[in-house]
């Protein structure tokens, strides 16, 4: 690997772009997105409204900061609430193979693949309300089962290995040897399978914050902003199309980052990809 | 394969079974009093205690469970509280849109993806392959609901060829098909990029095997040795792709039908959170988990019929 592949070059570029963006809108957004200024409403892009205003005279380039802001901490908290739950149940499923505790772990995530993320998000919220924590829980909950099958598909080959034929005979217990042995060598996997999850979660809360099931006001999403841009979609298409641009150029950056990791952690895939 | 069809079936029973505990947790039990809940905070008691009687709700977890798994079986889905129709009758009504959209949406996905996987896998790194997989890393990267408010933009508003949403229902079949088309398109752009993604490399693994090069040897062309033998067995893991796709589908169709006001099982659905209506969200869930179950299991069957090596476990 002595040349980053092109695509993690630009899916990285494209990705700190965003969360750059998304980091910057803590402390600061050209305008103030809760002063509604109705006297500037739908103004076109000038040199004070980069990319114009919406319905209410917000300022669409800080709408869009914080609004990523938004899409990327949904999703990268849900990512991490996969592998923190995921991870560990697979790696024990792989450790256990055959066992009892394997085939219910994997019985259990067959169930929740069974469920649509939709319909878990339908659910929570039906009984909750809707808040981003529910979105967060809801692709989250289906993020564990990706994390749990990547971790033991990953571990299973590696307990067949010498060395930790060695480790066992030196007295390291499984969870021992899972922690210091299996889960660094799976690491590519999960880091590979954590960019893709990032970005299905993206599409997944601005689905869900589409049709108000996320996020919910003063709080500034995408999806949000797709939804109340419909109305308007004959007279200021700009605002219905500008949010979509900005969720597809960041997903395809996630998508792209993932490929290159890929190609760049595990030069044994690059032959098979063409 | 009798003793594969049923350790499958016995799980298919397993998971419909936790699957429907889970939702009547999650409807009945967490919420503490669901007619309360229901009616909200300006309930009277009286108003409360009514529904309470009118849900069932004076039986323990365990009866109320039963009374809704039995009823179930029995085509009996309650009642729904707002509409005041039995939830059966709505779905049914809603069923012949959001079940013809799901097939319209496979339909094209499958049309699509198919020969663009194959095209792809047969000029494998060339421009041909460059830009089908371009195209396809859009395909997934955008939401599903936003394109469709693009086809709006471009074919309902710009160009006037479809109406931007509503359902004229089937008496008029020619109406009713167009009413769907751009909403299955929608749906189907994302599907059909996994899928010829699937297709492509199905066929490229393929394609390396060393019956295709006995194959090529024996004198027939790239093309000839693609149709002949290599595009049937690829086609294996491609069929699964669709049958899961399908319930994907299904609960895609949820958010398309509320881009496009179709009244469909997703507006149902929608419309029972708003209005706090329990027992449509209950049983329409379960419908649609039920649904994909089901499909997964039938898929897994036809799977193991097609591939007899996956039999053995």
């Amino acid at each position: 690997m002595n040349r980053l592949p092109f695509t993690l070059v630009v899916g990285s570029i494209i990705t700190a772009f965003f969360v750059g963006t998304a980091l910057l809108s803590l402390v600061w957004t050209p305008h103030d997105i809760t002063e509604l200024e109705i006297s500037q409403r739908l103004q076109p892009a000038s040199a004070t409204y980069w990319l114009g205003t919406d319905q209410f005279g917000r300022d669409m380039v800080s709408m869009l900061m914080e609004g990523s802001r938004t899409s990327i901490a949904v999703a990268l908290i849900a990512v991490g609430l996969g592998i923190v739950v995921g991870v560990p149940l697979g790696l024990a499923a792989a450790a256990a193979r055959g066992s009892l505790l394997d085939e219910v772990i994997m019985r259990g995530n067959d169930l929740i693949f069974a469920f649509p993320s939709l319909v878990i998000a339908i659910l929570i919220t039906a009984v909750y309300g809707p808040s981003a924590t529910n979105a967060i829980i809801a692709i989250g909950i289906f993020n564990i089962p990706v994390f749990a099958r990547v971790a033991r598909g990953g571990a299973l080959p590696i307990w067949t290995l010498d060395y930790i034929l060695a480790a066992r005979t030196a007295g390291k217990s499984r969870a021992r040897i899972s922690a210091e042995h299996v889960l660094p060598n799976i690491a590519n996997l999960l880091i590979v399978q954590a960019t893709i999850q990032f970005s299905l979660g993206i599409l997944a809360e601005a689905a869900l914050s589409y049709v108000n099931l996320g996020a919910q006001p003063p709080t500034s999403s995408i999806g949000k902003m797709l939804a109340e841009s419909q109305t308007m979609i004959y007279s200021n298409p700009s605002l219905a199309v500008l949010p979509g641009l900005a969720i597809v150029i960041m997903v395809l950056g996630l998508n792209l980052m993932g490929d290159g990791l890929r190609d760049a952690l595990d030069p044994r895939l690059r032959r098979a990809r063409g | 394969m009798t003793r594969y069809l049923l350790v499958r079936a016995l799980s298919l029973s397993l998971s419909l079974i936790v699957a429907s505990v889970v939702i009547f947790a999650v409807i009945e039990v967490i919420p503490g009093d669901p007619a309360a809940f229901m009616l909200g905070l300006n309930a009277t008691d009286e108003s409360i205690a009514n529904l309470r009687a009118e849900l069932g709700l004076g039986g323990s977890l365990t009866e109320r469970y039963a009374n809704w798994i039995t009823g179930m079986l029995r085509g009996d889905f309650g009642t729904s509280y707002t509409y005041r129709v039995p939830v059966a009758e709505l779905i049914l009504d809603r069923i012949w849109v959001s079940l013809p959209l799901a097939i319209f949406a496979l339909i094209l996905s499958t049309l699509i993806a198919i020969p663009v996987g194959v095209i792809a896998a047969a000029t494998r790194g060339g421009a041909g392959d460059f830009s089908i997989m371009g195209a396809t890393q859009l395909g997934i990267a955008v939401p599903n609901f936003w394109f469709a408010m693009l086809l709006v933009l471009l074919f309902a508003v710009t160009l006037q060829w479809f109406s931007a949403g509503g359902f004229p229902g089937w008496d008029n079949p020619a109406a009713a098909l167009k009413a769907l088309t751009l909403p299955a398109i929608a749906l189907a752009l994302p599907q059909a990029s996994i899928l010829a993604r699937v297709m492509r490399s199905a066929l490229i693994e393929t394609l390396d095997q060393d019956y295709i090069r006995t194959a090529r040897a024996k004198g027939l062309s790239r093309s000839q040795a693609i149709r002949r033998h290599a595009l049937k067995n690829a086609l294996i893991p491609v069929l699964t792709i669709i049958g899961l796709q399908f319930s994907f589908l299904l609960a895609g169709a949820i958010i398309i039908e509320n881009v496009f006001f179709l009244p469909g099982l997703g507006r149902l659905i929608f419309q029972g959170i708003t209005q706090r209506d329990l027992v449509v969200v209950e049983s329409v869930t379960m419908l649609l988990v039920f649904a994909v179950i089901v499909v997964t299991f039938l898929v897994d069957i036809a799977y193991a019929i097609v591939d007899p090596r996956l039999r053995r476990r």
